[in-house]
């Protein structure tokens, strides 16, 4: 199908929407009814057609704006986008995968073009038609991990495999949900993740390092995780903290259904293959509380889940003050009725509100 | 001096050892203040014919004592920064089997460490013990800036004036701990310092 790419803001008059298409495909992350960390991988082997799953890369109606949204946030802090001198070929690795998947799985928007190291890349919804020679930074302008990082959605970590660990040596982070790479660039798996409550005492990273470090070239995992965020607000950066964290306190019972979205990262894993490194791509998909209830099992469900959540991971989460208006508003979305398993809103099959 | 005992935290919080006399052909000692007593303790006239301490008082007069060991070099300093590029240049000439020891606040140890992991030295192959103040060089997440010695949170960012609050995330690279803004969500709602440890 033809992808038509919305105009619209992450910031500012926050025009963002999305069509029904994108919510009848939005991932929600909750398989049942109640919500705890898990290590909840599986392969990332494609999905049912039209879902965020089917692709390696989901090229979707937001992407000229997240592009341009990330090149305003690069502009104002170049920060964000940081290399170690030991990660340049892992960043050609991520430039070929996505430049041979992007080609392969959308070629009415993606083409590559390679005679040898000679290359030609063009991006039809950008605009652009680059030729240069793999593996030579000079023919590019940009290095090769923030150039093709400039075309796709999503945060991109790339991860150093040493000494049994991951280390965060690389990355191009503008849509991260509240944490930096700045600080955290150079630290291993459990530094970085060493904020998170809970997780390290079930002993989350342990499990979930020892998969990650076994993930081979040519298959790839996934896993879903989520959060909540005030506004459509790409940038949810704890630089920019000081400027957006007000807007938690700007929910009413009135604009809760249309301004608190649902935040929710694709995560997936791929081994690159001349540097070893692991990419960890984090896309993120926002969707609003009202698009959300048009399902009536997310509605049901999203309901249970936020209900019963831990005090510490909506802590965490950056939500236990607004936890209260939120079940006002979602409590009148659930009937009680039971729910399907699985994340997908079986909108055909499940019955209607009966509320 | 009793040592501080630090409260167990995340896995990103760095953990201070203690200093113990090491084979190796150079040693090189690297302290401020009161981490000159953990030089005190670990030295040996052996160690000190080919040792080189490098130690900022900060007010203290450990110097003399430091100096009476007979270290094969000895530099006093009067601050951190002003002793940077020496230590640049002694790792720069350093052989393997050179031993590090680190001793005294946090900010000595964590800045000394990272131009030692910048020279190739493994910062798990470095020793280092903490001895006096547990005051933080801290950086603020907003303005990238760092304040030195915070011992209290909330404290007002010495850059750009915010009021942030005290976090035990560490970076190696920058030797610094992080700090939030704390009234982001409400502005002008700023709780009264404390001390960082109760």
């Amino acid at each position: 199908m033809t992808i038509q790419f919305n105009d619209e803001t992450f910031r500012g008059d926050y025009s963002f929407k999305n069509s029904d298409w994108a919510i009848q495909r939005f991932p929600f992350p909750f398989h049942e009814d109640s919500y705890m960390y898990s290590v909840n991988m599986e392969q990332h082997r494609g999905g049912p057609k039209g879902s965020i799953y089917e692709k390696r890369f989901d090229v979707d109606e937001h992407y000229l704006a997240e592009m341009r949204d990330r090149a305003m946030v690069l502009d104002d802090d170049p920060l964000r986008c940081q290399s170690l001198p030991h990660m340049t070929l892992a960043g050609w690795d991520l430039l070929e995968l996505i430049m041979v998947s992007k080609s392969e799985d959308y070629p009415d928007l993606f083409e590559l073009h390679r005679n040898g190291d000679q290359w030609r890349w063009i991006n039809k919804p950008m605009g652009i038609d680059d030729s240069f020679t793999f593996l030579d930074a000079a023919t590019l302008p940009y290095g090769p991990m923030e150039y093709i990082t400039r075309q796709a959605q999503g945060d991109f970590a790339v991860l150093d495999q040493r000494d049994d660990n991951l280390w965060m040596d690389a990355g191009m982070i503008t849509t991260q949900a509240d944490w930096s790479l700045d600080f955290d660039i150079g630290m291993n798996f459990f530094e970085w993740h060493a904020p998170v409550p809970l997780a390290h005492e079930k002993g989350i990273f342990v499990r979930a390092l020892k998969f990650l470090l076994n993930i081979q070239q040519g298959a790839p995992a996934r896993r879903l995780n989520w959060t909540m965020t005030v506004n459509p607000l790409l940038d949810t950066s704890p630089e920019n903290y000081h400027k957006w964290g007000v807007q938690k306190t700007e929910i009413t019972p009135e604009n809760i259904g249309s301004k608190q979205h649902l935040r929710v990262e694709l995560q997936t894993f791929f081994r690159l293959p001349r540097s070893n490194a692991l990419v960890f791509p984090i896309r993120c998909y926002l969707c609003n509380f009202q698009d959300l209830m048009s399902m009536p099992k997310w509605g049901r469900r999203l309901h249970r889940v936020i209900r019963d959540l831990p005090e510490e991971l909506a802590t965490y989460k950056g939500f236990i003050d607004n936890r209260p208006m939120m079940l006002d508003y979602l409590e009148k979305f659930d009937d009680g009725l039971p729910t399907s398993p699985g994340i997908w809103p079986e909108f055909e099959t499940e019955p209607p509100l009966q509320k | 001096m009793s040592k501080f005992e630090f409260p167990k935290s995340i896995l990103s919080r760095p953990v201070w050892g203690t200093l113990e006399p090491r084979r190796g052909l150079h040693h090189l000692m690297i302290a401020d203040a009161e981490g000159a007593e953990a030089i005190l303790d670990v030295a040996t006239p052996e160690m000190m014919e080919s040792a080189h301490i490098i130690f900022i008082p900060k007010g203290t007069d450990y110097a003399k004592r430091l100096r009476a060991l007979n270290p094969a070099q000895f530099y006093d300093g009067p601050s951190y920064a002003a002793s940077v590029t020496r230590i640049q240049r002694v790792l720069l000439g350093a052989k393997m089997s050179t031993q590090v020891y680190l001793s005294g606040t946090e900010s000595l140890m964590g800045q000394a460490m990272l131009e030692c992991t910048n020279a190739g030295i493994p910062h798990t192959a470095i020793q280092t013990e903490h001895r006096g103040s547990t005051a933080r060089r801290m950086q603020c997440v907003h303005c990238k800036g760092f304040t030195e010695d915070v011992a209290i949170d909330p404290f007002v960012c010495s850059h750009c004036g915010l009021n942030l609050f005290v976090r035990d995330h560490y970076s190696r690279r920058y030797a610094a701990y992080q700090g939030v803004c704390v009234d982001a969500e409400d502005p002008g709602n700023v709780p009264p310092s404390k001390g960082i440890y109760p």
